[in-house]
């Protein structure tokens, strides 16, 4: 009987200890929670990452195309020396830098209205229609433009149906800057109406009382405050546009390849060290991105 | 959260970090090496074939194993078949590579076609085969009993398995009069209306082009260029890309280009022809009396098998007569073994000879099959441009 007394007493004073311990460091208590999450993290996260760089300053034998362990710089030399990746670099930037302005633009009066115009019933609708086509997968809506694209599809039947020539977009940049705009709309829209709907009413109307027009209003004191909501959906549209390589797969034509068709081309072959290399680039490029978006204030209103 | 209590975090993580790159780093480091080739000395393979092991994993291209004949060589020898349906050359060779190589413990066999097959033997992800246990294989048409794709030193990597040409198709209603040849390919003529592979291989169809358009630049063997051949060649392809419409990675979307007339002309398969025809698309395809490039599939045996008992079954049984004859019906392509051309008849009549299998030998030889380039002319030069060559110029021309 004592000794069970004993133990629970020991067990309660461990216990009392460790509480103790964990008020007199608080930082103790929370490293352990967070221990398992921030190891997932960095091990499938940052390793993947890792491994990708690490195998970028690698080499394949010519012969057996077999994976040599040894340092390198050749792959990033040759992405320097060929103008052929310069050229896939420059379209991939800016096509994705073109598809972000379109999705802003596009997606500011919606959002707009959406958070501050429509009565409520309205707004549930148009969450949904803006939603909607996620529900899909990626490639049906990507295979659906290409039918409406084709030259027998639906765009020629209509123009030629009002006596308008063919708009020949099939397989052409034009047809995957339509695409990439249409498929990463609704990750503008969210952001931008979260930003927009924030806004206190009593800054408009302070903004009215001040002697302001709407086109004032607008630009002084909506704009400021929709920045962060249209630079945080741009990080979206923005990497979204730089990692794909479906798209231009699909609708794209002669001389639409993006960095993510040359690599999935490399590993293939398989030459996984250049696909590397020159995977790092959309890397790089995405960490300018962030740190422009920071200053912009992208991460303190979301 | 505190201040301090935030910095610790900040440190607890970066040791976290610091760690685990340092695992991968090592991880990588290790994996790569353990995939030379370990089973290359192995001059024959078992010399009789156990009993299956019940199942067969097989990389294929789509209808390789179609359950019309598989499913009775799945009740003959209890080998259920597990397949995945592979879209390209370097989707198979990645397949094969992925897990360490040597289809990675996983996959018995892939039906692998030229422009892959040297690539897997060189790489050490498939071994050699005893050719003996495969008994169909003698009456195998001379050229496709050991073709250099398939076969090196001697050694059998696979067995034969069915080919097809590249062929010249055409929009009969949009391209009046059709083209007799593949000069069609590079005329201003057909600018926006051209369809070519997207494969590096296809640096051969304009080198097979050269070699009877240009006589004096003496090309021999399409897949056998020096660098003055070569640099004709790419500048030629250069040109070419101003013309075209689409590259085609998976020829399902060559084929949706033409039935959508995107496109009317351009270099694509039987299978695909075929595919159209049947959805009343007016095509119609021609081998132009030069020849043509081809390719031609072998069923080839991973390092790694783990089924190969099941896996030397299938090879004899895919190359019966009446399993080939099936097959090639199915798929709209020609099987190696002439035996099939009775069989083939008696499912459809008139095949054998729609689909070439009747040929004499000598019609063979104008048909140029995908090899691996490599820096051996064949000749006794070995200037040639290899593979990797060509890899990087495919990408100059199209990328």
């Amino acid at each position: 009987m004592t000794e069970f007394a004993e133990a629970g007493a020991s067990l309660r004073s461990a216990r009392l200890r460790l509480s103790a311990a964990f008020w007199r460091r608080p930082w103790l208590k929370l490293g352990l929670l967070l221990a398992a999450p921030v190891l997932v993290f960095a091990v499938v996260y940052l390793g993947a990452l890792a491994s990708l760089f690490v195998s970028a300053f690698w080499q394949i034998d010519s012969f057996t195309a077999a994976v040599v362990h040894k340092w390198t710089l050749d792959n990033f030399k040759t992405l320097w020396d060929d103008h052929t990746y310069w050229r896939i670099t420059g379209r991939t930037i800016g096509l994705a830098a073109a598809v972000t302005v379109t999705d802003a633009v596009l997606a500011f009066p919606l959002a707009y209205f959406m958070a501050r115009i429509a009565p409520p019933r309205w707004r549930a609708l148009l969450f949904v229609a803006v939603l909607l086509p996620l529900w899909s997968s990626y490639l049906v809506r990507i295979y659906a433009w290409r039918t409406i694209l084709a030259k027998n599809g639906a765009l020629n039947w209509v123009l030629n149906g009002l006596g308008l020539p063919d708009a020949g977009l099939a397989y052409t940049n034009t047809a995957m800057w339509i695409v990439f705009s249409y498929v990463w709309l609704p990750f503008m829209v969210l952001p931008v109406y979260a930003a927009l709907e924030r806004i206190p009413d009593s800054y408009l109307e302070a903004s009215q009382d001040l002697g302001a027009k709407g086109s004032r209003t607008l630009r002084s004191v909506i704009l400021p405050l929709a920045i962060p909501g249209i630079v945080a959906g741009s990080i979206f549209t923005f990497s979204l546009t730089l990692g794909d390589f479906i798209t231009p797969a699909l609708v794209g034509g002669a001389g639409s390849s993006f960095i993510g068709n040359i690599v999935e081309d490399k590993v293939g072959e398989p030459n996984i060290p250049f696909a590397a290399a020159f995977a790092t680039v959309p890397v790089v490029v995405m960490g300018i991105y962030l740190l422009i978006a920071r200053r912009l204030g992208a991460f303190e209103a979301v | 959260m505190s201040r301090i209590s935030r910095r610790y975090l900040a440190w607890a993580a970066l040791g976290l970090l610091t760690g685990a790159l340092a695992i991968t780093a090592a991880g990588c480091g290790g994996g790569g090496s353990s995939s030379k080739s370990s089973e290359s000395t192995t001059t024959v393979g078992p010399t009789s074939i156990g009993k299956g092991e019940g199942a067969l994993n097989l990389i294929e291209w789509p209808y390789y194993s179609d359950p019309k004949f598989a499913t009775k060589f799945e009740q003959q020898t209890g080998c259920k078949i597990h397949r995945k349906d592979a879209g390209s050359s370097n989707q198979m060779v990645s397949l094969m590579r992925a897990g360490g190589g040597g289809g990675g413990g996983q996959w018995d066999l892939v039906s692998a076609s030229g422009d892959a097959s040297l690539r897997l033997i060189r790489g050490g992800d498939v071994k050699p085969v005893n050719i003996n246990l495969i008994p169909s294989w003698n009456d195998f048409l001379p050229i496709f009993k050991s073709p250099a794709h398939n076969t090196v030193d001697g050694k059998h990597y696979g067995v034969s398995l069915q080919w097809g040409p590249n062929v010249l198709l055409y929009n009969t209603t949009k391209i009046k009069p059709g083209p007799t040849n593949w000069g069609a390919l590079y005329d201003p003529k057909y600018k926006g209306q051209i369809t070519i592979p997207n494969n590096p291989i296809q640096i051969a169809d304009a080198a097979f082009y050269l070699q009877h358009s240009q006589p004096d630049l003496g090309i021999k063997d399409p897949y056998e260029l020096n660098k003055k051949q070569f640099d004709a060649t790419i500048a030629l392809l250069k040109n070419q890309r101003k013309l075209v419409k689409l590259y085609w990675v998976y020829d399902t979307d060559g084929r949706a280009a033409f039935a959508n007339g995107d496109v009317s002309l351009g270099a694509i398969w039987p299978v695909d022809t075929l595919a159209l025809q049947a959805k009343n698309v007016p095509v119609k395809e021609i081998i132009p009396t030069v020849g043509a490039t081809g390719w031609a599939d072998t069923w080839m045996l991973a390092a790694k098998a783990p089924h190969p008992n099941c896996a030397y079954k299938w090879m004899k049984y895919a190359t019966t007569p009446q399993v080939q004859a099936q097959q090639a019906l199915i798929f709209g392509e020609t099987p190696v073994n002439p035996k099939a051309c009775p069989f083939m008849n008696k499912i459809e009549a008139g095949s054998c000879a729609k689909y070439h299998l009747d040929e004499p030998l000598k019609w063979y030889n104008t048909i140029k099959f995908w090899k691996t380039p490599v820096a051996d002319c064949g000749d006794g030069n070995t200037d040639c441009m290899n593979y990797n060559a060509w890899l990087t110029a495919w990408t100059q021309v199209t990328g």
